[in-house]
């Protein structure tokens, strides 16, 4: 069915990752927002309900935050690389398209989990949570893997759909902002109002999420297994999508 | 045998024919130029010779594969330098050739070596560790030609190569070229430069409105729509061009000055001295104009080349959004 040949998805794989490395401001400067979150909102909250460790139980949703960023904007990032010209020379070069999309999903996921580590790990030392085990913390990435896949997915999807760089900047405020807030990210499900509860449930962030709250402050809604089922589920249906109409896109 | 043949090669967009039933064989190891103005259906002919677009019908076969049937194997034979910049200009001009050699599936120990070499013929050898966005306009144009090379393409794909380029890097530009046809490449060429077809091209076809209207070698072309004009500056100039036309001479005078047309320019220069020192005629100067591709060019399409530059950008621009470029 997938017709893929693993060195060229090492060589889109490599061409992401040395982009994300070369470019340093962006690295730290994507750090600013997720950790404002946690500092402002997170202490604020932890002021105002001691009881709730609002802190902790948002630092996974915070984690997730920096990931999703991270995701769409490298998925959605096909546009500028048409506008640019880069695309053409991917599109002229004899590699199937499941090897480019692969390799994108890949690339963007390993600079989405750079980003998540690095604030998962000011977060630590921000709240002092004790570190989960080894088996934890690899089924978490393993979460995160997934959950950056089926974004770095939609976002290519998009972008092959969307062409005009001008759009760019509304996509991502028009899907990032209402899928991050209308998740599980920042409040517990159990605590939100009806319909809030009702639209988080469909929404497909709040099961990585909610994973990897589990593996990391055991502060979870959902079994775990249901958290992974979920997520591999959509990043098998979003895989295919993106993959889709990425073969169907114009140069 | 031939590296590119097209029969009837044609793309509508929308009701819109940019290429129309093009067909033209490419000689191995020949150096074939596409020459027309912007908007004529050059660029869209390349996209579908590497894959990039499918044909609405015609075929095309491309190193020996239908560019419909079997595109990866096209894809892998061929190399591409197009009209806009295509690098990755975060990246080092090492890392574009690297994850370019990568994605044509070159070993390691060759893409090292390859990379030197292709840097040290586009002359660039000192830049290759430094990122692309530091680089002018002309060493970026070199980058994607040696990019283009990386892989030892047997057909090498050049979509306007000098556009918009001063004087001298297009001067450089046609050397690497020139040094490659040594190089027994197939290497097909679109410009709208009249000099630079005549300069380097083997064969050029004319192409307007996505047809192909002659094909020849430059020379054939020029020789084709009658040759010469000399131009003689002299006194009485009336009587003397009313004796030239007695001759059977193609004459225009204006002012002091008479044009004259001809195939054979040295017949031409001797029979009308000789009239002259009958008619008592003073000569004060000769000049000879040799044809240049531009005559042909206007004689084919009905236009000047540089006055169509205006008008084809509209179109441009809209192939652009759509295509991107």
């Amino acid at each position: 069915m997938f017709n893929l040949d693993l060195s060229k998805v090492y060589a889109i794989w490599l061409r992401e990752v040395k982009r994300y490395l070369n470019s340093k401001a962006r690295i730290v400067s994507s750090l600013g927002q997720p950790l404002l979150f946690l500092i402002a909102l997170g202490g604020g909250m932890s002021a105002l309900a001691p009881e709730m460790h609002y802190q902790t139980f948002l630092l996974p949703g915070i984690v997730a935050m920096s990931v999703l960023f991270t995701s769409l904007f490298a998925g959605v990032s096909i546009i500028w690389d048409r506008d640019f010209g880069f695309l053409k020379e991917v599109l002229a070069a004899p590699a199937t398209r499941e090897t480019i999309v692969l390799g994108r999903v890949l690339g963007g996921a390993t600079t989405a989990l750079i980003q998540g580590t690095l604030i998962l790990i000011i977060g630590i030392i921000v709240t002092g949570l004790p570190l989960p085990s080894i088996e934890s913390i690899i089924l978490m990435y393993l979460m995160m893997l997934i959950m950056s896949s089926f974004l770095v997915s939609a976002g290519i999807a998009v972008a092959s759909v969307v062409q005009e760089v001008e759009t760019f900047q509304p996509i991502m405020n028009f899907i990032i902002m209402p899928l991050f807030f209308l998740s599980n990210g920042l409040f517990p499900l159990e605590k939100m109002p009806e319909w809030m509860r009702a639209i988080s449930t469909f929404n497909p962030i709040s099961y990585p999420i909610d994973g990897v709250r589990t593996l990391l402050t055991a502060q979870g809604h959902f079994p775990l297994i249901l958290d992974f089922g979920v997520s591999i589920l959509i990043l098998a249906v979003l895989f295919s999508i993106a993959t889709y109409l990425f073969s169907r896109t114009n140069i | 045998m031939d590296d590119i043949e097209t029969k009837g090669l044609t793309k509508k967009f929308n009701g819109f024919t940019a290429v129309d039933g093009l067909t033209f064989d490419i000689k191995k190891g020949e150096l074939f130029g596409l020459l027309g103005p912007n908007g004529a259906g050059k660029s869209t002919t390349i996209y579908m010779l590497t894959t990039l677009l499918k044909p609405t019908s015609g075929t095309a076969i491309v190193g020996g594969y239908d560019v419909n049937e079997e595109p990866d194997k096209v894809r892998e034979r061929i190399g591409i330098v197009f009209q806009d910049q295509t690098l990755d200009t975060y990246l080092t001009a090492f890392d574009n050739l690297d994850i370019h050699g990568r994605l044509y599936g070159m070993k390691k120990e060759e893409r090292m070596k390859r990379i030197d070499e292709v840097l040290d013929l586009v002359e660039l050898s000192e830049w290759k560790n430094k990122p692309v966005k530091t680089f002018s306009g002309g060493m970026r144009r070199r980058l994607e030609i040696a990019r283009g090379l990386m892989h030892t393409p047997s057909i090498l794909f050049l979509d306007e190569p000098t556009l918009g380029l001063d004087p001298q890097t297009r001067r450089h530009i046609w050397s690497y070229i020139e040094k490659l046809r040594k190089e027994d490449i197939t290497i097909l060429l679109t410009t709208h430069y009249l000099e630079e077809a005549d300069h380097l091209c083997d064969r050029v076809a004319i192409i307007d409105h996505g047809k192909i209207k002659v094909l020849d070698t430059p020379e054939n072309l020029k020789k084709q729509i009658g040759g010469y004009v000399v131009k003689i500056s002299a006194n009485n100039i009336e009587r003397f061009a009313d004796a030239l036309r007695k001759e059977k001479f193609e004459i225009t005078v204006d002012g002091d000055t008479l044009s004259l047309k001809t195939k054979d320019i040295w017949s031409a220069i001797k029979t009308s001295s000789e009239i002259a020192k009958k008619s008592k005629t003073t000569i004060t100067n000769i000049e000879t104009h040799a044809p240049s591709l531009e005559d042909v060019f206007i004689h084919y399409t009905g236009m000047d080349i540089r006055k169509e530059k205006a008008e084809g950008g509209e179109m441009q621009k809209r192939m652009k959004r759509r295509f991107g470029g």
